[in-house]
């Protein structure tokens, strides 16, 4: 009887360890292994073809060898840092225009009626159905110089000339933007359609005029959605590669397109790799930080 | 805001400080609130009772302006209110289950209101030191609302309410959301801030208990209409129908017909015995009327009643039925006995217990006289 129930118990303390576990089986497996496999790349020694191991074990002497060159290069080249910087820019752009949009789309969204909402959420992620390829690609169509946009102002006579979109910041965040818009509206969504609406009453009722019960009260308590659609919004548009390279031009430095570079123009596996850890540290590290903090000081949000 | 309406004061009265006049809402052709009208005086605690969905809350948020009347008028001090948006009405409302707002502390959920009115800062933080005095929560101030017990987030709710000295407070269900024993003495609390401040309440309750021992009048609803409005013990004492008899407090209700019809007295009869009514009706002869009779006004006892208890009781009529105790229930200060009389009728009957050890105890089967007085008795013509 005894001996059963301990089985049991072990059993039951089992099962939850592996409910448990899955997950960060899948985080050590597809996050954490690549990633120090990137990062051993990137302090590597090479003789051109393969990559030396970082421990070697001569004469009975361990030694580790670690090749800090490339993050060296990284720092001091202007192109790298410079390439950083506007990264941050166009990510930090691109997710104001998200959030300025997203937000009050899906405010309107939550507050619909409650069986029109499946429809317009389907709509938001109707883009999905088609390859993020050929969408990109479709905007070429309507901003080249006799793309569609273009053709139709020149038609109105408003222009003489096509005006030149394509392969500029404009056309680049044009695609950031329609890119990356359902991944702010979809967290916000989802907080503020669970939002408590007697907590809108209640500022009404205390004197808070609509203005100032959106600002005070709304806002403040979407906060976790805000971060959210700002996080997926901001990192991924950070590295992104494909936008850069279809809609942008030699103006709109993106770490993406050096990192691509690097990787099969230069076949320079380990510089590739120190940019690539480099942007990691930068971005997610304080990002991280900034989760935490917010974790620690937000005890019970948006009940 | 709040000096808005000060004008109109005089010119209606205390009496009808809150008018609602022939209000009505409908919710796609079913009527919510039906034509109800009510006068509320300054200062009164006034209730509105009645069981689920007969419109209470949504007679109270077209108070709070949260809805629009579909028909009728709400006048504050003589001023039409009602197409008011709720930020521009100097009333106040607590909500059923506070709605406190989390992101803010206890001092910045008080003084939001106060800052809605561009009160100067100084100001504010006196105004809500005073009313965390009043509530007694002055070490929660900088407390988030989730680091509060029920209780407390109701006193929280109610300072923000009281703060910005609304003419009329709102309460919806305000214990709802609290276990039975401190709802109890959160009650007596509730009632003392309010009768300190002085604001005049509409409070909202499927309660009655709460409703009696709050309001100082109650007006009971079903369907959206009020059924009965008046004092906690004339609703008690005199309810005017079935429904309102029946849902305040335990009552028996007996069926008969009118067999004497007198100004001063009627006599009504039943399977049970003829009840002799000490009080007119308006009824005629041979009527099909109810009789309510709550469980405290009968006595039980062993033996018949003496002269002199007929003899008190006689200047009123003396109402005598006898029975068999089915069932003793003891519920500490009372003890409930249910009787079967001979009729077949089975009644509930209370005694309070007054002494540690009552003399005679009423055992289950023991063959009882219940009598009653005739002025207890209330008739029931609809
Ligand atoms: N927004 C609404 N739309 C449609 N019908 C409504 C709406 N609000 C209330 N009703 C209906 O009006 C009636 C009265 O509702 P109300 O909320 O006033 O009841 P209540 O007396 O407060 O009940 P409870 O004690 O359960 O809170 C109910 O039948 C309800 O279904
Ligand atoms: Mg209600």
């Amino acid at each position: 009887m005894k001996t059963q129930n301990i089985a049991h118990a072990l059993f039951n303390n089992w099962g939850r360890r592996s409910v448990i576990g899955i997950p960060y089986l899948f985080l050590i497996l597809l996050f954490t292994v690549p990633f120090l496999v990137v990062l051993k790349i990137s302090v590597s020694e090479t003789d051109g073809i393969r990559f030396q191991d970082l421990l070697s074990y001569v004469d009975g002497a361990v030694t580790l060898k670690i090749k800090l060159s490339n993050y060296l290069f990284l720092g001091s080249d202007p192109l790298y840092v410079e390439t950083y910087w506007s990264s941050i820019k166009f990510a930090a752009l691109n997710t104001a225009i998200c959030l300025f949009i997203g937000y009050p789309f899906a405010y309107f969204m939550a507050r619909s009626p409650a069986n029109l909402r499946p429809a317009l959420l389907m709509l938001v992620t109707l883009p999905f159905w088609t390859s993020y390829l050929l969408r990109v690609y479709a905007w070429k169509g309507l901003l080249d110089d006799h793309g569609v946009f273009n053709n139709i102002l020149i038609w109105l006579h408003l222009i003489d000339s096509p005006i030149r979109m394509m392969h500029t910041a404009f056309s680049m965040t044009i695609g950031m933007v329609y890119a990356y818009l359902p991944f702010m509206i979809l967290p916000l969504y989802a907080n503020l359609v669970k939002m408590d609406l007697r907590l809108i009453e209640a500022a009404k009722d205390l004197g808070a005029t609509p203005w100032q019960t959106f600002w005070l009260v709304t806002v403040p308590l979407s906060r976790n959605g805000i971060i959210a659609g700002a996080m997926l919004v901001f990192i991924p548009s950070m590295g992104e590669y494909v936008i850069p390279e279809l809609l942008g031009g030699p103006g709109t430095l993106m770490i993406g397109r050096v990192l691509w570079d690097e990787f099969f123009s230069n076949n320079d596996w380990a510089m590739a790799s120190a940019v690539a850890v480099t942007m990691v540290g930068l971005i997610l590290v304080p990002l991280a930080i900034f989760n935490r903090y917010q974790a620690d000081s937000g005890g019970v949000r948006g009940v | 805001m709040q000096q808005k309406h000060q004008g109109a004061a005089d010119l209606t009265g205390d009496a009808s400080f809150v008018r609602i006049d022939q209000l009505t809402k409908r919710f796609d052709e079913v009527a919510a609130v039906d034509d109800v009208s009510i006068d509320i005086r300054k200062g009164d605690i006034f209730a509105l009772l009645g069981s689920s969905g007969c419109g209470k809350s949504t007679l109270l948020r077209m108070l709070a302006g949260f809805e629009t009347p579909t028909a009728g008028g709400i006048f504050l001090e003589g001023v039409e209110i009602s197409q008011l948006p709720p930020y521009e009405r100097p009333i106040n409302m607590m909500f059923q289950s506070y709605a406190l707002f989390p992101h803010l502390t206890v001092f910045e959920n008080i003084a939001f209101g106060l800052k809605r009115d561009k009160m100067p800062k100084d100001q504010i933080a006196e105004r809500v030191e005073a009313m965390l005095n009043i509530v007694q929560l002055k070490p929660y101030a900088k407390r988030k609302p989730h680091q509060l017990s029920g209780g407390q987030q109701q006193r929280v709710a109610l300072a923000r309410c009281l703060a910005k000295s609304p003419k009329l407070l709102l309460l919806d269900e305000p214990l709802g959301a609290l276990d039975r024993k401190l709802r109890e003495q959160t009650q007596f609390e509730l009632h003392n801030i309010i009768k300190k401040v002085g604001v005049t309440c509409v409070l909202v309750t499927h309660d009655q208990e709460e409703a009696i021992t709050m309001a100082d009048r109650i007006a009971v609803m079903s369907n959206g209409r009020f059924l009965q409005v008046g004092q906690p013990h004339e609703i008690y004492e005199t309810p005017n129908c079935l429904f309102v008899a029946g849902f305040i407090g335990d009552v028996n209700l007996f069926k008969g017909t009118v067999e004497v019809d007198e100004p001063d007295h009627v006599v009504i009869g039943t399977p049970e015995c003829r009840h002799f009514v000490s009080h007119g009706i308006t009824g005629t002869l041979d009527m099909q009327v109810s009789i309510a009779l709550r469980p405290e006004k009968i006595c039980l006892q062993e033996h018949e009643p003496t002269i002199e208890q007929r003899e008190s009781a006689q200047e009123h009529g003396y109402n005598c039925a006898r029975g068999m105790i089915d069932a003793v229930a003891y519920f500490g200060k009372f003890t409930l006995f249910h009787v079967k009389l001979d009729s077949g009728m089975v009644i509930k009957a209370t005694r309070e217990n007054a002494a540690r050890h009552e003399e005679t105890q009423l055992v289950r089967g023991q063959r009882v006289y219940a009598w009653w007085d005739g002025s207890d008795v209330v008739v029931l013509t609809n």
